[in-house]
């Protein structure tokens, strides 16, 4: 339990991407089975007990604690658990001849079968036994709240990497394992041979798209490419199989494999028919395909309610075929598994389920036109959920990861505006010295005249040459501190424009400016640029109502409204 | 003269009753509160004989004045950080490693004249008598215990009772009155093994042979206890040392103390600090500076690292709970041990101490004391784009 715990703290501060694998590496290197295999469920949220409620930690510390020094001591650290982890009364050393340390193991095997009311007992042996990181450690894992910013993708990268595989291949036959993975460890080790994916329905790697840049149509032929709109949703894999009785079994994955069928339960009846659809999520109301922004009111529910799917009926866009009932199509050209799409489609007959159009076009110029104006090319209604055009290799299989020149995605142009730099904020990790986040704003008219109102938040687009200049400017230009955060002089004549590219815009009451856009980032510096002759307010007013496609944000403003 | 009126009647309304300071408790009305002990009808008061003024903590009879902020004519000092040992008094006395390092901070005329004592030493001043205790927070570090007839206060100023390779231990004073610190007076902080913490950093090191480790820790004391760490658990390779630190550090050298070999880091090429390990002022630790690493990982050495918001707050990556102060456990066991019937808690979790003292039967209260923190918040901020 210590060797975890001390890996989950490690972990909790770490910013960096491949310092997080590789401190996940380590441990699964140098941790024995099966405590390493219990730690992959942890990580993976795969480990199924019955969590503590924070009111049982709360009285266990009561019992224990001066109330008054509780209070103070939960009121400077801010966190039941981590409060309960350092406070904690070391025991009275009743423990007689050195039991052997407490294992991660135990702990998982123990909460998997304990009665309710055992529990607290229990926890008390072991916060006893604990030091300060185990405790915490412990804790977080009871309650079922790690929140150490690791993703069930990242751990599975980590064990790939014990054995040099793809993680690919572990996404391949994840769903077919259990914890503590003792097969999976073997293969990784080169003890045993792959484990087989008995699960009947199964993830398969997904393939993804290159963007497309200008000079890269030069050398591409039109005819060897379908075109298909690039729909603004959520890439999904829908899968269904017969498992050994015979009964259809669905499941819904992410685009890395992550199980999202719990979301969607509303979709699992349409999928009646064994095969493997890869294809986008989309809001259809009336027919008619709902922005991205609707669409975020489906995710990250931890309930989804008999209203929220009537008010945000789901639908799958399909625009490839993997396997067809027994068989694996991945192999195929697209054309053939187009063709075969086109007929599952059809055998399925399901209001919830279409076809992705492709998109005719004879020459780069007619397609260039098509993306421009995807209302008149055939998408009608539908063009706002249109984020720009698909290019597919008629010839292309289906290929896991980014293979190069098979799939291209051609985006429309994004929306581009000139803000003025206002506030500047250090980065994380290895930008900590730098100032890399950004507050911008653009003129709006005040009760003194003409004044910048913040209007979003960039940090990255730029640059590392870029970054160095920004910093530098920010260094010279501060008119105030407050902690990390520098006020950058933002006057008529004095500050730095920045161009900024951003995907969409919402409405929104919590920003003062009242809109808050998508994805902005830094896409160039405007040092020609005079700060008054920046974009103004009015500017992004008339974007939004080019964008608003159905007055159905006020939604999503009073969800998450306080 | 207003202004102070005005600042001694806002502070009365807004204390509440139970924190009422001992300066207003001391005056001639208000002393039926200490009448009904009888030991006290015959010998002095305790605030008759140490009184918290603005200047710091004045001792009357004596005449003289123990770590003060503001220049007074003779200033009794109890270590060299910066809240403690300010420049500008007019005679000071201090061991002599508290007066060297004020001399190596704020220059050879950094007061009027001075007067070495050691620890054991005992100095009648004015009706009082003053011996020096250790302290164990830094080297030279003292508690000063001031007796008057016969009782006897202890003010220990900063200090710690875990094991530290860089000063003498700490030594119990028993007393009458124990003026404790606070600053790790929560239950929370509980500073565990230090050693262990080091061979956290080791590890990563071990992890990360790519990458520079930077460990902020105060110039004073904590740098220096770090590194003989570091060479206890079998470090030997040179250690890297930021402008700022070397002074002291030398001067640790120059008393004794083991350090191994140590480097400046300036001049040294990015590529050759890949693996290695750099002590640095905290405040350096997250600036420019920190561009000629090769992907630092930055760690902090300090006792607020035990708290996660506190650590993260500081982008540390790696916090190290190494601390020069007493814990809750250390604080709590050394107040009991002295025997005193009375503390006083100043600088820092004053509320939960009073509590805890109170709740085992002892007379306790906050002493209103200001200027005394963090010796790093003292410390003048690094020129922004000097070392770019």
């Amino acid at each position: 339990m210590n060797r975890f715990a001390e890996l989950l703290d490690r972990l909790a501060y770490e910013p960096g991407r491949t310092n997080k694998l590789r401190l996940i590496t380590r441990y699964f290197h140098e941790v024995g089975d099966p405590d390493r295999g219990y730690a992959l469920a942890a990580l993976t949220g795969a480990l199924s007990f019955k969590h503590a409620k924070p009111a049982l930690i709360r009285d266990l510390i009561a019992a224990r604690t001066d109330p008054v020094l509780f209070g103070l001591s939960y009121d400077y650290v801010g966190d039941l658990s981590e409060t309960v982890a350092l406070m904690w009364p070391k025991a009275a050393m009743a423990a007689h001849n050195n039991p052997p340390p407490l294992t991660l193991t135990e702990v998982v095997t123990t909460l998997r079968t304990l009665g309710k009311t055992e529990l607290p007992r229990q926890l008390e042996r072991w916060l006893d036994e604990l030091d300060e990181t185990g405790r915490w450690a412990l804790l977080k894992l009871v309650t079922g709240a790690l929140r150490i910013g690791i993703s069930a993708r990242l751990a599975k990268t980590a064990a790939a990497a014990l054995g040099d595989k793809d993680p690919h291949e572990i996404e391949l036959i994840w769903p077919g394992l259990s914890p503590p993975y003792l097969d999976l460890f073997a293969w990784l080790e080169g003890r045993a041979e792959k484990p087989v994916n008995r699960d009947p329905a199964p993830f398969r790697p997904v393939m993804l798209a290159h963007a497309i840049e200008e000079t890269d149509f030069a050398a591409l032929d039109p005819a060897d490419y379908i075109a298909e709109w690039k729909w603004d949703g959520i890439r999904v894999q829908a899968v269904a199989g017969r498992d050994e009785r015979g009964h259809i079994a669905v499941r819904l994955y992410s685009r890395t494999g992550e199980d999202i069928t719990g979301s969607f339960p509303d979709l699992v009846p349409s999928l009646r028919l064994p095969g493997a659809i890869d294809g986008e999520l989309l809001i259809l109301r009336e027919g008619r395909v709902q922005s991205f922004n609707v669409l975020q009111q489906r995710l990250n529910r931890k309930v989804v309610s008999p209203k929220l799917i009537k008010d945000f009926p789901i639908h799958l866009r399909a625009y490839d075929l993997l396997g067809d009932d027994e068989n694996d199509l991945r192999e195929l050209p697209f054309v053939e598994r187009r063709e075969r799409l086109e007929t599952f489609i059809g055998k399925l007959d399901d209001p919830r389920i279409d076809l992705s159009p492709t998109v005719p076009f004879a020459s780069w110029e007619a397609l260039t036109a098509a993306r421009a104006d995807p209302a008149s090319a055939g998408a009608g209604e539908d063009a706002d959920a249109i984020e720009g055009v698909m290019l597919k290799r008629r010839d292309a299989p289906y290929l896991p990861g980014r293979p190069k020149g098979q799939w291209w995605k051609w985006k429309r142009d994004p929306h581009i505006i000139d803000a003025v730099l206002m506030y500047a904020q250090r980065g994380h990790g290895k930008r900590s010295s730098y100032y890399s986040d950004y507050t911008f704003g653009v003129w709006t008219e005040g009760e003194t005249g003409d004044e910048l109102v913040p209007v979003g938040k960039a940090y990255f687009g730029f640059t590392d040459d870029e970054l160095l200049q920004i910093d530098r400017f920010v260094r010279r230009n501060t008119t105030e501190k407050f902690g990390p955060v520098r006020h950058v002089v933002h006057e008529g004549d004095k500050g730095l424009v920045l161009e900024v590219a951003f995907e969409g815009l919402q409405r929104s009451p919590r920003h003062k400016s009242g809109v808050a856009m998508r994805f902005p980032r830094i896409s160039r510096l405007r040092w020609d640029k005079p700060p008054r002759e920046a974009d103004r307010l009015e500017t992004l007013e008339k974007m939004l109502k080019a964008d608003e496609s159905l007055p159905t944000i006020k939604v999503a403003a009073s969800a998450k409204g306080h | 003269m207003h202004g102070s009126r005005l600042r001694q009647w806002l502070r009365r309304a807004f204390t509440p009753p139970g924190r009422r300071s001992l300066a207003e408790t001391a005056s001639p009305r208000m002393t039926g509160e200490y009448r009904g002990t009888g030991a006290y009808m015959t010998t002095m008061r305790p605030q008759d004989i140490l009184l918290p003024v603005a200047a710091g903590l004045c001792c009357k009879p004596g005449g003289f004045h123990i770590d003060p902020v503001r220049p007074v004519e003779r200033a009794v000092i109890t270590h060299g950080h910066s809240d403690h040992a300010r420049a500008g008094h007019g005679a000071v006395l201090a061991t002599q490693e508290t007066l060297d390092m004020m001399r190596l901070r704020y220059g050879e005329n950094f007061a009027g004249s001075t007067q070495v004592i050691r620890y054991g030493e005992e100095i009648r001043l004015g009706d009082v008598s003053v011996k020096f205790h250790p302290a164990g927070h830094v080297l030279g570090s003292a508690q000063i215990a001031v007796t008057c007839k016969d009782t006897c206060i202890v003010a220990s100023g900063d200090y710690k009772d875990a094991h530290d390779p860089t000063c003498t231990p700490f030594e119990l004073v028993p007393c009458d009155v124990f003026i404790t610190e606070a600053t790790f007076g929560l239950p929370v902080f509980r500073h565990g093994n230090a050693s262990d913490e080091v061979k956290k950093l080791l590890a990563s090191v071990a992890l990360f042979p790519e990458r520079a480790h930077l460990v902020g820790a105060y110039s004073l004391g904590k740098a220096q206890r770090v590194i003989a760490l570091l060479r206890q658990a079998g470090y030997d390779e040179p250690i890297y040392l930021h402008g700022a630190m070397e002074t002291i550090t030398h001067y640790y050298q120059s008393r004794g103390i083991e350090l191994g070999e140590l480097r400046p880091v300036t001049g040294v090429k990015k590529a050759a600090l890949a693996g290695t390990i750099t002590l640095a002022p905290p405040s350096a630790t997250s600036d420019l500076w920190t561009r000629r690493f090769p992907d630092p990982v930055t760690a902090f050495a300090s006792g607020w690292m035990r708290v996660r918001a506190r650590a993260r707050q500081r982008g540390v990556e790696l916090p190290l709970v190494i601390s020069d102060h007493a814990d809750w456990d250390g604080l709590t066991a050394t107040i009991a041990a002295t025997g005193a019937g009375e503390i006083w808690v100043t600088h820092g979790q004053e509320d939960a101490l009073v509590h805890w003292c109170r709740g085992r039967g002892l007379r306790a209260q906050p002493l209103d004391l200001v200027g005394y923190g963090d010796e790093e918040e003292s410390e003048t901020p690094l020129a922004d784009e000097a070392e770019a």
